[in-house]
């Protein structure tokens, strides 16, 4: 039984997912994507970095790569997945999850800490939450902006699957408080199964006392948890 | 077999931000320039072997569907134009 941080080229935050998993007491392991997931995975990380260079757009080549076949089939048999930032991108171009990740409304890359407002907390991701939380998460990203059309946003709110929403410290969603012009704050939705999840924020770079907050460790002992 | 080259053309949905477009366009006005918007696309040219113009088109949207274009905020078209022979 062993979490999976799938390595493709160019991906620069599996080794601290590896990490921050293995301080939080799971057993992770690193896989180049061409090496297929191990037989007995019991949950999947696509972790953040520039796959393929960000080429075409940021996760559109890595999504289309074989491994996904198999991230895909370990997803519907309810293994938990996790796609962080980069690995965010590449699971809404590999439809694990809907909507899309596309360029900061600043057109810049950005690198800051957020306050994370968290909305539902039927998932594993959250369940060590309230609703309502406030938690600080660092972002670090040039393509993370969350777009999807209204009717569907509207559906997949009525289906309670937003994990987080970019928010003030007291918790207000706000515009001044939105980093990068995602659609109604959005910072990390669920897939149709709950246990698939992506998110633009790095847990992984908020679990490690000595690098600053540890509020991402409840996200990461949440996935793990349920792999 | 006739040489086609397609032309596939990505853009951002109507109402989609674009916000490199939006840099542009206000580079383009701090150089002196006057518009009043501006809209930025992707073009790939793919030269291709196919039987008609129709089966290179086809294979082209392909192409868009599976990779080329994300259907979330994208729009696309492909225009077709048969080769000179070399």
């Amino acid at each position: 039984m062993t979490v999976a941080v799938v390595r493709f080229g160019g991906s620069n935050c599996d080794r601290d997912a590896v990490r921050a998993l293995e301080h939080v007491g799971v057993d992770a392991e690193l896989v180049w994507y061409r090496d297929g997931l191990p037989a007995d995975v019991s949950g999947v990380v696509i972790p953040g970095g520039f796959s393929y260079g960000d080429y075409l757009r940021a996760g559109a080549m890595a999504a289309r790569d074989p491994i996904m076949d198999e991230i895909r089939e370990a997803a519907d048999g309810d293994v938990p997945v996790l796609g962080i930032c980069n690995g965010a991108q590449i699971g809404c171009e590999a439809s694990l999850t809907p909507g899309a990740f596309t360029t900061n409304r600043s057109a810049r890359f950005q690198c800051e800490h957020v306050h994370l407002r968290v909305e539902t907390t039927d998932t594993p991701f959250t369940a060590a939450f309230e609703p309502g939380d406030v938690i600080e998460l660092p972002i670090a990203h040039g393509e993370g902006r969350f777009e999807m059309p209204e009717d569907r946003l509207d559906r997949l709110e009525s289906e309670d699957r937003v994990l987080f929403r970019y928010c003030d410290s007291e918790g207000a969603v706000t515009d001044g408080a939105n980093p990068n012009g995602s659609k109604r704050n959005v910072a990390g939705i669920v897939g149709e199964r709950r246990t698939t999840a992506v998110l633009m924020p790095h847990p992984e770079r908020a679990t490690l006392p000595d690098v600053g907050g540890t509020d991402g460790a409840a996200v990461l002992r949440g996935f793990a948890g349920s792999a | 077999m006739t040489g086609y080259t397609a032309t596939v053309t990505v853009r951002l949905k109507r109402g989609v931000l674009d916000p490199e477009a939006e840099t542009t366009a206000r580079a383009l006005e701090r150089l002196g320039f006057e518009l009043e918007d501006l809209r930025s696309a992707d073009r790939f040219e793919v030269d291709m072997e196919a039987d008609s113009a129709e089966a290179a088109a086809g294979r082209a949207e392909e192409m868009a569907e599976r990779l080329l274009a994300n259907p979330t905020i994208h729009d696309y078209d492909v225009e077709v134009a048969e080769r000179e022979p070399k």
